[in-house]
């Protein structure tokens, strides 16, 4: 999966031999330049271009060309470059378009050795820029990591150049497009036959033996080797044939990452036997993506049971009021009560009756049977994210690299089909905040005294807590606690033990305070930078992860200013990353009256033990609520959070 | 093959070739009005709207409008709301989709209707018309006229009512008043 990359995201680089692919629609010019800690290019042998294409790590392409393929080795850079900045530039004196505005959005995407996409970038918004800054590659605590920038120059190569602090950059980009020219005159001719894909992969990614540059080679002094990279008008760029048409072709209004290949086809049913419904596939449904389509068929499912048990409840509630019809008839005429016929007539009553809820029951049963068999292949072919915790697929659980769709938050089922679990999947990022009931109201008839459901509503949160850690990438989910009295420790044991929160859970009415105060004001920041339309200046200290407040024992340590900042963080917060889990019995904040009601409203309610307070979107039918449940004995959750810890300290993250 | 309906002319779902209808689709097309020059939009649209009652033992159960595009049960859907009508040339601009065999069992018959919402009476309206398709090959089953039908806003055009095992269909085309669905119910019990 690839992560899209808009201006100014990072993303982790998971290995250090590393491809640059880049399409642009028509010849470029591709290369490097290495900067020291300082963001300064140490000089004209720490540039990567046409005339000097490799450098001790890295090669770059020889002339210009529509496509290009850089190649990384991050671990053979000197150990002061800190910066790897991936420039592009049209290039001068060829008659070619002189602004990027005039051709289609460059396109770079980074890649493994094996083609596996990491990230990709489309350079959008530019217009009479001529070089441009398409991605930086630095490190960041020990590891790599990749920024799109897109920062272009209307000025070309030199200003680019002299950006990067250096003195000679006028000369450079001079050499650099005397070496261009050289290239074009040259490859005019019949584009030499294409080195095979392997080759050029094997070829371009062995770590460059460190040779001793010193400034640009002049162009005449360049070995005089068969061009390797082929012609600019030879699209070389297998991945992406619509973003690379012939040299003069139209611009391609084409998202690139949207067209590179259809989805692979869906899964079918087999064909079933004459007069009997197909066999249920996992996957069986609409989608870009087998977890789009586990997401659809989860849904349809659900719908389906919301809609078979409305058509039965309809039925039955038909058979029950026609036959009060006629037992009423019975009574009020003179003639039926006496004799036989009145017993006649009241068991046909009860006959008609019995006759329609059995018809019902039976289309019922019907359904039931298939969604069942259904449930029984979707369950265990759905990912991490919709699973069960008993699922095996959390046996071979990784830290995953992209964020999913949704997240399991529980299961769903109705009186009539007891036996049939639908997975309750919302969406990510999550648009409300959670509350987990800790109160008697829901659970009025379960045994459980108060301290038990508060007990339980902490485990609970914990698990969801653990879910959500879980199906984020290493540091993209960051998980704060409020505990002010202490009392949610034995259940926070897991998440404090592993170490995959962002710190250890506040304490006291300082506390609160202090961590309230924080995400409040990372909210306000990153509002503000979001409707200034300026993300790219938020300040670098900031922790652009996802954050999850969990609070416990609310409104215990809480002030009137701490409640005001928690109702801040539930109504603004989701919009900006900031989530909100409450565990909590609304009873104990009832000294606030109505106050906090718009607060209760705006959360999505879960019990900790199985309620029916949910309602489905079509029928409206009271759904039971069964919260995750992690088989007794089962160490998941706990090998599962130090899988993310440790993958946290690897990524320095 | 076609059957035009004529009035009270009632047609078995059953198939030839002895397998029953397992989906039906009620299609309803009108042309739009003609532009009016300059301020287009000022134009007065015509907007009719298909419905469709399911009725138990003649008690109204549910009905599918363009308020309410799935009934309960899921077992008859409403394509959705067309406010201007088409080109007129006898494409569905408004469909109701019947799922025969998932009708809740206590659903013995289903009316469909037919409303001017904006109020033009069938005269004012060009090349309307409903038919009844067989979803699963797209053959149509039986077709009405509208145009021309007089100065009436509304009509009840069929029944699809259980018989025995499987469905038919009775054409009723009776010609009534009103706006939506609801205004209809006195027009629509006494065919039940």
């Amino acid at each position: 999966m690839t992560a899209e990359l808009v201006r100014g995201q990072n993303h982790p680089l998971p290995q250090v031999r590393l491809e640059v692919r880049v399409s642009a629609g028509k010849p470029i010019v591709a290369g490097a330049t290495l900067s020291d800690e300082q963001g300064k290019v140490c000089g004209v042998d720490w540039v990567a271009h046409p005339g000097t294409p490799t450098l001790p790590g890295l090669e770059v392409s020889r002339q210009a060309a529509a496509d290009h393929r850089l190649a990384f080795d991050l671990d053979a850079l000197p150990e002061s470059v800190h910066r790897v900045n991936v420039l592009l530039a049209l290039p001068t004196g060829t008659g070619g378009p002189v602004r990027f505005g005039a051709v289609a959005a460059p396109f770079v995407v980074v890649t493994g050795l094996d083609g596996s996409e990491v990230a990709s970038y489309t350079i959008t918004g530019l217009d009479s820029e001529s070089a441009v800054v398409a991605l930086e590659l630095y490190r960041r605590q020990g590891a790599w990591k990749v920024r799109a920038v897109g920062q272009g120059y209307a000025g070309g190569l030199a200003a680019l150049l002299t950006d990067q602090g250096l003195s000679e950059a006028r000369q450079l980009a001079d050499s650099i497009n005397e070496a261009v020219i050289q290239g074009l005159a040259r490859s005019v001719a019949p584009p030499p036959p294409r080195l095979p894909e392997s080759d050029r992969t094997r070829q371009t990614t062995a770590p460059a033996a460190p040779q001793g540059t010193s400034g640009p080679v002049p162009p005449h002094q360049r070995p005089p080797v068969a061009p390797q990279q082929g012609s600019p008008y030879d699209v070389t760029g297998a991945r992406d044939p619509g973003t690379s048409p012939a040299s003069g072709g139209p611009i391609n209004y084409h998202h690139p990452g949207r067209q590179s290949a259809p989805p692979p086809p869906p899964p079918t049913a087999a064909p079933a036997p004459p007069g009997e419904p197909a066999q249920p596939v996992a996957g069986d449904a609409t989608g870009w993506s087998m977890e789009e389509r586990l997401y659809n068929q989860v849904w349809g499912m659900f719908e389906d049971l919301a809609r078979t048990a409305a058509a039965y409840r309809s039925a039955v509630d038909f058979a029950d009021s026609r036959r009060e019809q006629e037992l009423d008839k019975l009574l009020s005429d003179p003639r039926s009560r006496v004799g036989g016929q009145g017993a006649t007539a009241r068991e046909t009553a009860q006959t008609r009756h019995a006759q329609l809820v059995n018809q019902a029951r039976a289309a019922l049963d019907r359904d039931l049977t298939q969604l069942i068999a259904e449930s029984d292949v979707v369950e265990p072919a759905l990912p991490s994210a919709f699973a069960r915790w008993d699922n095996p697929v959390w046996h071979g659980y990784r830290v995953p690299m992209e964020i999913p769709m949704a997240v399991r938050l529980g299961d769903l089922h109705l009186p009539e089909s007891e036996s049939l679990r639908i997975p309750m999947l919302v969406r990510l990022p999550l648009e409300r905040g959670l509350w987990i009931d800790s109160g008697r109201s829901g659970a009025s008839d379960t045994l459980a005294d108060s301290d038990e459901l508060r007990r339980l509503a902490m485990v609970t949160a914990v698990t969801h807590a653990a879910r959500l850690l879980a199906v984020h990438p290493p540091g993209e989910f960051s998980v704060h606690v409020i505990d002010p009295a202490g009392s949610g420790a034995p259940a926070l044991a897991p998440l404090v033990q592993s170490g995959v929160l962002a710190a250890a859970p506040a304490v006291g009415a300082a506390g609160v305070a202090d961590l309230l105060c924080r995400l409040t004001q990372r909210v306000d920041l990153v509002q503000m930078a979001v409707r200034g339309g300026a993300p790219d200046s938020l300040p670098p200290g900031l922790d652009t992860a996802e954050q999850l407040l969990i609070v416990n024992d609310f409104p215990h340590g809480f002030d009137d200013r701490a409640v005001t900042r928690l109702r801040y963080l539930a109504d603004e917060g989701p919009a900006v990353g900031v989530h909100l889990m409450m565990v909590a019995d609304r009873e104990d904040a009832a000294a606030y009256g109505p106050l906090l009601d718009p607060l209760w409203r705006s959360l999505l309610r879960l019990t900790p033990v199985p309620d029916d307070h949910l309602a489905d979107p079509w029928v409206g039918h009271a759904w039971t609520y069964e919260p995750p449940h992690i088989p007794r004995g089962s160490q998941v959750l706990e090998r599962v959070l130090t899988q993310i810890a440790e993958a946290r300290r690897s990524w320095n993250r | 093959m076609t059957v035009n309906l004529t009035k009270g002319q009632a047609i078995s779902l059953q198939k030839n070739d002895g397998g029953s209808l397992t989906a039906v689709r009620m299609g309803l097309g009108w042309q739009a009005a003609p532009r009016r020059g300059l301020f287009g939009s000022r134009t007065r649209e015509i907007d009719l709207d298909a419905s469709a009652v399911l009725f138990a033992d003649k008690q109204p159960v549910d009905v599918v409008f363009f308020r309410h595009l799935v009934s309960d049960d899921g077992s008859v859907r409403h394509t959705g709301d067309n406010l201007v009508g088409g080109v007129g040339q006898g494409g569905d601009d408004e469909a109701i989709l019947v799922d025969l065999q998932r009708v809740p069992v206590h659903i013995d018959q289903i009316i469909f209707t037919v409303n001017s919402f904006t109020g033009q009476t069938f005269q004012e309206v060009q090349n309307a018309f409903c038919r009844l398709v067989d979803e699963t090959n797209g053959q149509e089953l039986a077709r009405y006229t509208l145009a021309g039908g007089g100065p009436y806003t509304a009509q009840i055009m069929a029944k699809v009512h259980r018989t025995g095992a499987g469905w038919s269909m009775t054409a009723l085309g009776t010609p009534a008043n009103g706006r939506t669905f609801q205004d209809l119910m006195p027009a629509i019990l006494p065919h039940l």
